[in-house]
């Protein structure tokens, strides 16, 4: 079976996963993560490699109580969309924390962990998770 | 271009068919569809397929169902859109006869799902999301949907109620219709107390893991009536893509793709929202039929909810929306629903939907999504 997590693939994303490396179009600012080889929105070619800012806020959430076969030993977890503060959007687990703290707006930090691993011998994929942030 | 009918349509039964192949029920639903319409050839066939490859690890389903049916070796294509590959082998259908290359062709849908186990599906199904950023974490579909629900509550005021009316109202047109996995009723109190599967959305507000087949027969409009006296043209088609990470968009309660493709389609039919007598729009979530109606037109954004719950998508509504009973109650075998939600509007559009008839249906409207809107295919429907 095809799984997620295989040496080439997670070693190849890597730079994304460990570094949140994304690119920005130089002639319009738009910022994609992962980065693009050409601008969605004015077609440009030329970009400047940036890092993600770490912080941001819920733009929406769930708890996953029926998972996939890969993350059944997890559940029920928090998935979120977050809202970097540079605007861009990503997908994330929310951990460490009390479900009933999660509203759409609240802010979180991501942090890096543990995401899956290919069975009890195989490779583990290491990742961005996302935390509360303490006010 | 030439003008395109529907002349023949086929449709098995949607559920748990362990005692059937992929290939038995999308050669029974072909049949019907060739039977219904008594072709004596086919010169071509797309077949509209999510993953033989992760549900049942069979590919190269274009020729492997051209010889089941009979017809090698007439040219037969495999097409993929996620969930909305049905309505893509329709449109490469209506294309090839529209061009004028082929006269009688076959479009039909095919998923079988049950072959596997629940989390094996639901890994299967998390392929029409982006792999490496979606479920790389964890998110499953409903998931995607909870994600779009949640947000819609919060900009909209939709409430947990309308979108269990949703299903409710799905389940009851369901319950009339004889190919439906779950055709029974089910109430309010029933949707808001079943199993949280990704909060807020509960068993009940899923549709289910399905198998089954449909096929319809497709020629130049102008010999329609050699082979049926109830022939329905196939007069708007819209097809429009969108980021496949839901991520990705600047706004996750509208898809982009059904108001591209919404408008599309009503431009090359040349009709209106207000002139749609009857819609199968892509409920598998119940939040996206409230998403899909407004969307389309059909209400302004953010009014999906209330509309709802007011009746108006009701069969006897301003606006009857599912009749079949939608993916919630008919069930969902992923490739093959573009299809089967065009059986259901020519069904309408003939007059021949028994107790779930639309009266005086002249006009219809199917709406099929692959993915969290990735991909999204429109057809409007004439009678003729």
């Amino acid at each position: 079976m095809v799984t997620a997590v295989k040496v080439s693939k997670t070693w190849r994303e890597i730079p994304q996963r460990y570094r949140l490396e994304a690119n920005k179009c130089n002639n319009c600012g738009k910022i994609f993560f992962p980065p693009r080889l050409i601008c969605s929105n004015c077609k440009s070619r030329d970009f400047a490699p940036i890092k993600l800012p770490k912080e941001g806020k819920i733009y929406s959430f769930t708890i996953i109580r029926t998972p996939s076969s890969e993350f059944k030993d997890y559940s029920p977890f928090a998935i979120a969309i977050i809202e970097l503060d540079n605007g861009v959007k990503l997908m994330s687990q929310v951990v460490d924390c009390d479900f009933n703290d999660l509203e759409i707006g609240t802010r979180v930090k991501l942090v890096f962990r543990k995401i899956q691993e290919d069975g009890s011998s195989g490779i583990i994929a290491y990742g961005y998770k996302c935390v509360l942030v303490k006010s | 271009m030439r003008d395109v009918a529907i002349i023949g349509v086929g449709i098995t039964k949607f559920g748990e068919l362990w005692g059937k192949s992929l290939r038995d029920i999308f050669v029974e639903s072909a049949l019907r569809a060739i039977d219904n319409c008594g072709v004596k050839k086919i010169e071509a066939m797309y077949v509209g397929n999510f993953s033989g490859g992760l549900f049942v690890g069979q590919e190269h389903l274009g020729s492997l169902l051209a010889d089941y049916l009979g017809y090698a070796p007439i040219p037969a294509i495999r097409v993929e859109a996620a969930c909305a590959a049905g309505a893509l082998a329709l449109k490469q259908a209506f294309l090839d006869v529209a061009s004028g290359f082929s006269d009688i062709v076959l479009a039909g849908g095919v998923e079988k799902m049950t072959d596997i186990d629940t989390g094996e599906a639901t890994y299967g199904l998390a392929a029409a999301g982006d792999r490496e950023y979606e479920a790389f974490q964890g998110v499953t579909f409903p998931g995607l949907y909870a994600l779009i629900a949640r947000r819609h509550m919060y900009e909209y005021g939709t409430t947990r109620e309308q979108l269990a009316k949703v299903a409710v109202k799905n389940h009851k047109n369901g319950a009339k219709n004889p190919y439906a996995q779950f055709p029974f009723e089910v109430t309010i109190e029933q949707v808001l107390n079943s199993t949280v599967i990704a909060d807020p959305l509960r068993l009940l507000d899923c549709s289910p893991i399905s198998d089954g087949a449909a096929s319809v027969v497709l020629c130049p409009a102008e010999r329609a009536k050699e082979f049926t006296n109830k022939p329905v043209k196939i007069i708007g088609v819209g097809h429009a893509t969108d980021t496949i990470a839901l991520a990705d968009r600047e706004n996750i309660t509208t898809s982009k793709a059904t108001v591209e493709a919404g408008k599309q389609a009503y431009k090359m039919a040349g009709v209106r929202p207000e002139d749609i007598d009857v819609a199968e729009v892509h409920d598998c979530f119940t939040i996206a039929e409230i998403c899909a109606m407004e969307d389309l037109g059909f209400v302004k954004k953010g009014e999906g909810g209330k509309a709802v719950e007011e009746g108006l998508t009701e069969i006897g509504g301003k606006i009857p929306i599912n009749p079949s009973g939608g993916l919630k109650s008919k069930g969902h075998p992923v490739g093959a629903t573009g299809i089967a939600q065009v059986v259901e509007v020519v069904t309408q559009l003939r007059g021949e939907a028994g107790e779930r008839q639309v009266r005086n249906a002249k006009i219809g409207l199917t709406h099929n999504l692959g993915g969290s809107g990735g991909s999204v295919i429109v057809h409007i429907l004439e009678a003729i």
